[in-house]
């Protein structure tokens, strides 16, 4: 593993620009299958969350047989701490509105929706006029391709895709049984391709520099740039784009306070890093790539901060599973009798085995992390938990 | 009631009377009054000819769609750890003083409902509030007052 | 359908693909515990109870909802499999209400049965059970208590794909996630048939009936009451199962022994009245085609629908209330009976009739708010005092400390205890029909059915929707109108294809005569009274007895019962006269749809 000096990159949000929709006219003349098996090389994995490599999930939607098909662009960006797709959606829209066309040449998809976070209704005039604006450039193009907005309504577990569907299809957010995947049973039973914001927007930076050109950024093992939502305890927050591969430590030093204590990377699902692991490759094994990243400095309480995450977790789960269901409710619970005595300091200990059998048996994503950021506070900030 | 009439049926008309348009009609209910009471659950129940069990399942699930009497703007302000870092306690003190009602309540107007949310994506210019749509960034006691006042005059 | 190979505990394995892992293993009899599974509802997948390994996979997998794949090794039984369950489990005592003491489900719940195997601490986790829940007895039928829910979804999967009503839904999320009503209203608020089918597949004591029988002990106790007892055919081919007989036992004789040593004054047959609602529909449909058939009456509604299932006729009043015309205007057999108990038999017993205290014992759930429908007072005082299920009647068995293996077998007691094979069928699904065929076809062409034994096997069977046709050649003269007519009957089970049925006569398309329409899959011998648990195998066994008991009977024709022409000649004078009309008909009332 070769880790990088900290870069700033200029893929997504590059002051250099051409026409609009050059790079979707220019890709519509190449071969579907290069292009696709483009983004396979390119390693560009989900920027959403879960990582799923971008080419591969195209591949198997292109190899569908249904002729109804759906492209959905996640614009459900519930994970706190994230909030680079807002600033994607306002920015550059044309990027991810690319990449949606991208995707549905490539893949003969005539139907794309982008499902937004009722939290972000403000952008929808926006999005309309740019969506109105694309759609005489797809007339031009001869791209049978049309874009809706479908308006969440407030539920985290809606980012996960299969509640995402589900919610479309007018129902509760709950997550389906997998298998079958969405590539193959999705939106009304059909073949749907559900990918993040910045995943389309990069995926048409791919169609523009290229997989080798876009390979050349980030490390051997991690290619490419990414968006880093930075907040909390420091002086410049905001979203960054980045190369991959940097240590934790480079990253807090450009971006903490000078007395950083820990590091949240990937949102409340993800794990929470203490300085003594700064050293670690900030988007490694098992991290997650939504790419936010708040700062905690050393007068916050990490015991108020586990606490507000599985206040969290407890009210957005969807509720459907046991473990998911009471699991979080029993964490919640449990770090609050640990601090008021009522249960002893080894019961910490019960609650990280409870956190992962909430790992292994949970039904999505959403009970089946909460024991990243639970077990990374509890082991590293034991004390704190107590006292 | 006739607007929501009016509502449903605009919605059934673009989406189709099927189950997929439940929740596009629940916004529409929403963005006129701001909740959906039983009676609106029952209209749109008959609309789409699904029980309004159903409907009622569909609709308690999501945070955005409440369910109980709400005032014209409501006020959520973000509950993320980040915002809390920035300082959220003391906005959500600050709006309980101007509006003079404690989190979840509704001014006696039925001007005002003050709620609480999840993280709204405005973690690095917190502490952050949506009042109905409109977001409010970088938000202090001092700006808390402007805010409520300019609302107070619409 | 393609074969695949896989391993399940080192044990090698072939099966259909799309088969999921669960089936695989009970092929080769490897037992994986489930809970929000059912055999008659589509795949869940929420209680994690049913977790295995796969091997090369770090998270357990679902069995009941994962698919079995080429090459999968499956361990069903090791430490992390073990321990993962046992944490779920935990979970679920954890959010319950562990008053097992006090709760009617003691003893037959399936998650102390789960608590048990696993052998749960319940001071291993903190309680997250909610408190100042309430437990809703609006409803005459069923009891909700959310305290003891442990939201496996069976109940509102039930009232969704089996009965296509509705009445339950999951509501909000996280840790308010419940399982309720619309705007979480009591029950006799909603809209709820009653049918009980939720109550049947509720894994713990969340849903149960409204129980009365504490009620009747003091009936039976008061020496100043004369009690009075009928019940109806689906009962004695299942109670048997509260005793640990085998499923499709029949234990008429012990049953009616069981009564009469409980104390009970008169111990007599709802299959008497099964009886006497043949006579009455029967004649009402042959009215109805000399109707339409002969004077052209338009306002004569066929196809005409059976009206003896309460939650169908529930249904049909909020569904269809504007085609409401076409149910018979017969009671059913549970209230003719208290109609004439508090009448006929009041009078030729010499017993007042204010002192008479009317019991069914019913495989229904349903009964219960039949039993206390305003209308039903014809008699002059609640036609029917108290409706127990099946259920609750094996728990009186066991509160008068019988030995009901032991019983010896005795008949019902008379003047209505006298019942045919027709009566009997009516438990199945098909045998209001079968039996209502035997009459109407013997009465208009003075022969029997031409079907051997009687047994009329078009119109049995467990498929959603039957249909048949019966040519009626050769009438008696007096039939003349009928004569060459093909007679298209239907019947449905389960809600969801009674909806089927009525929305082809709502577009005025149906090509029937009659109908039969049952609330329950599987006709009442799957009602919501009936011992749990329920599935296919099940209902298929108590069916089977049900004509077992039909074919032992001497008379198989309702109107050949010598008790049913004496109360005709004695006391009704004639099908639908004046006195039928008072006490055996009713009528019916427009519902909300929403």
């Amino acid at each position: 593993m070769s880790n990088k000096e900290l870069k700033r990159a200029d893929i997504i949000f590059s002051p250099y620009s051409v026409a609009p929709y050059e790079i979707l006219k220019r890709t519509m003349k190449k071969d579907k299958e290069h292009v696709i098996n483009e983004l396979i090389e390119s390693g560009l994995r989900g920027r959403g969350g879960a990582g799923f490599p971008t080419g591969i999930k195209w591949k198997l939607f292109a190899q569908e047989q249904e002729s109804e098909r759906y492209i959905i662009c996640n614009a459900d960006e519930g994970e706190p701490g994230t909030f680079k797709d807002r600033k994607l959606l306002v920015e550059v829209p044309r990027k991810v509105i690319s990449g949606m066309a991208i995707a549905s040449w490539a893949c003969n998809a005539k139907n794309g929706i982008i499902y937004l976070r009722a939290e972000y209704k403000n952008l929808i005039p926006g999005l309309k006029k740019e969506i109105e604006i694309f759609n005489e450039y797809a007339k031009k193009f001869n791209l049978d391709f049309t874009v809706d907005i479908f308006c969440g309504a407030g539920a985290y577990v809606c980012g996960e895709e299969t509640a995402l569907i589900e919610s479309m299809e007018g129902k509760r957010g709950e997550p389906r049984n997998k298998p079958p995947f969405p590539i193959k049973k999705g939106y009304l039973g059909k073949p749907t391709l559900v990918n993040n914001v910045e995943t389309f927007a990069t995926a048409s930076m791919v169609c523009r520099y290229g997989a080798s050109e876009y390979k050349s950024y980030g490390t051997d093992d991690q290619h490419g740039s990414k968006l880093f939502s930075v907040s909390g305890d420091s002086p410049k927050e905001g979203v960054h784009e980045l190369e991959l591969g940097m240590k934790i430590s480079d990253f807090v030093e450009e971006y903490g306070d000078g007395d950083t204590k820990a590091v949240q990377i990937g949102g409340v699902a993800g794990f929470c890093i203490p300085r003594k692991d700064f050293d670690k490759t900030i988007i490694g094994e098992g991290n997650t790539t939504g790419g936010a990243t708040m700062i905690f400095n050393s007068t916050r309480s990490m015991y108020n901060v586990l606490h507000n995450y599985l206040d969290f977790f407890a009210e957005e789960s969807c509720g459907q599973c046991t473990p998911c269901r009471v699991g979080t409710q029993q964490l919640l619970k449990g770090i609050e009798a640990v601090k008021s005595g009522e249960k002893p300091e080894s019961y910490l200990d019960d609650l990280i085995k409870l956190s992962k059998t909430m790992k292994i048996t949970a039904k999505c994503g959403l009970g089946q992390s909460v024991t990243n950021s639970f077990t990374s506070i509890v082991k590293n900030f034991r004390e704190e938990m107590i006292y | 009631m006739a607007e929501i009439a009016k509502i449903i049926q605009e919605k059934v008309e673009r989406y189709g009377r099927k189950r997929n348009a439940l929740i596009p009609i629940l916004h529409g209910i929403v963005s006129e009054k701001n909740y959906v009471d039983n009676n609106d659950m029952v209209r749109v129940a008959k609309a789409l000819d699904i029980s309004a069990a159903d409907v009622y399942g569909t609709a308690s699930f999501y945070s955005f769609l409440e369910s109980e009497e709400k005032g014209k703007f409501v006020i959520r302000v973000c509950k993320s750890i980040t915002c809390e870092m920035k300082g959220k306690n003391k906005i959500l003190k600050a709006l309980e003083d101007e509006l003079r009602i404690k989190l979840g309540e509704t001014t006696y107007n039925k001007k005002f409902s003050l709620l609480q949310t999840n993280c709204i994506g405005l973690c690095d210019v917190g502490p952050a509030m949506l009042v109905n749509n409109e977001p409010y960034t970088h938000l202090t006691p001092e700006k808390i007052h402007d805010i409520i006042s300019d609302y107070r005059n619409k | 359908m393609s074969k695949i190979n896989l391993s399940i505990d080192g044990q090698k394995i072939e099966v259909e693909k799309g088969m999921t892992i669960l089936e695989a293993a009970k092929k080769i009899n490897v037992n994986i515990p489930t809970l929000c599974h059912h055999e008659d509802l589509c795949v869940a997948g929420n209680c994690r109870v049913c977790v295995v390994e796969v091997k090369g996979r770090e998270r357990l997998e679902a069995s009941c909802a994962t698919p079995a794949e080429k090459g999968m090794d499956i361990l069903t039984n090791t430490a992390k499999v073990r321990n993962a369950r046992k944490d779920n489990i935990s979970l679920l005592v954890s959010e319950h209400n562990t008053q097992c003491t006090t709760c009617y489900r003691n003893t037959n719940c399936e998650l102390q049965d789960l608590a048990a195997e696993y052998n749960v601490d319940g001071d291993r986790y903190l309680s997250v059970l909610k408190l100042n829940t309430k437990v809703d007895k609006s409803s005459w039928s069923i009891e909700k208590d959310e305290s003891k829910c442990v939201r496996c979804q069976r109940c509102v999967r039930t009232c969704a794909e089996l009965q296509h009503v509705n009445a339950l839904t999951v509501s909000h999320k996280g840790k308010d996630m419940k399982i309720t009503t619309f705007a979480d209203l009591p029950f006799n608020e909603v809209v709820c048939t009653n049918c009980g089918q939720c109550v049947n597949r509720c894994p713990t004591g969340a849903l149960t009936e409204r129980r009365y029988f504490d009620d009747v002990w003091e009936a039976i106790g008061d020496p100043n009451k004369h009690v009075v007892m009928n019940t109806a055919p689906s009962v004695r081919v299942a109670l048997g199962e509260c005793f640990d007989n085998e499923v499709g036992t029949r234990v008429t004789g012990k049953m009616v022994t069981a009564m009469r040593k409980m104390g009970v004054d008169s111990v007599l047959d709802t299959d008497f009245t099964a009886d006497l609602t043949i006579i009455e529909e029967g004649n009402e449909l042959l009215t109805r085609l000399k109707g339409a058939l002969v004077d052209g009456d338009k306002s004569i509604k066929l196809p005409m629908i059976t009206s003896c299932s309460p939650g169908w006729v529930k249904f049909i009043e909020h569904m269809f209330p504007n085609n409401l015309g076409h149910l018979s205007t017969c009671k059913s057999p549970q209230q003719m009976f208290g109609a004439m108990s508090k009448t006929y038999y009041a009078e030729k017993k010499g017993i007042d009739p204010k002192d008479i205290v009317s019991v069914a014992i019913m495989p229904c759930a349903a009964k219960k708010y039949e039993a206390n429908r305003p209308e039903m007072n014809d008699s002059g005082y609640r036609d029917i005092d108290a409706g127990l299920t099946t259920r609750e009647f094996g728990l009186m068995i066991k509160q008068a400390g019988l030995d009901f293996n032991n019983l010896k077998d005795t008949e019902f007691d008379s003047i209505m205890g006298e019942s045919t094979g027709a009566g009997v069928i009516f438990g199945a699904t098909g045998g209001v029909m079968e039996a209502a065929l035997r009459t109407a076809y013997a009465v208009v062409t003075g022969r029997s059915v031409p079907f051997e034994n009687l047994n009329i096997t078009p119109v049995r069977g467990t498929d959603g929707i039957r249909s048949a046709s019966i040519k009626i050649e050769n009438v008696l003269p007096e039939w003349s109108f009928l004569e060459g007519v093909e007679l298209n009957v239907a019947i449905a089970h389960g809600l969801k294809n009674a909806r089927v049925i009525m929305e082809e006569i709502a577009t005025g398309k149906s090509p029937y005569h009659f109908i039969e329409v049952m609330a329950c899959p599987g006709g009442c011998i799957g009602g919501g009274g009936q011992p749990i648990p329920t599935n296919p195998e099940i209902r298929a066994k108590r069916t089977k007895a049900i004509y077992e008991e039909d074919m032992n009977k001497p008379i198989r024709m309702s109107h050949e019962n010598p008790e049913i022409k004496q109360v005709y000649s004695e006391f009704l004078e004639k099908p639908l006269g004046h006195k039928s009309h008072e006490l055996l008909h009713t009528s019916y009332r427009k519902r909300n749809r929403y």
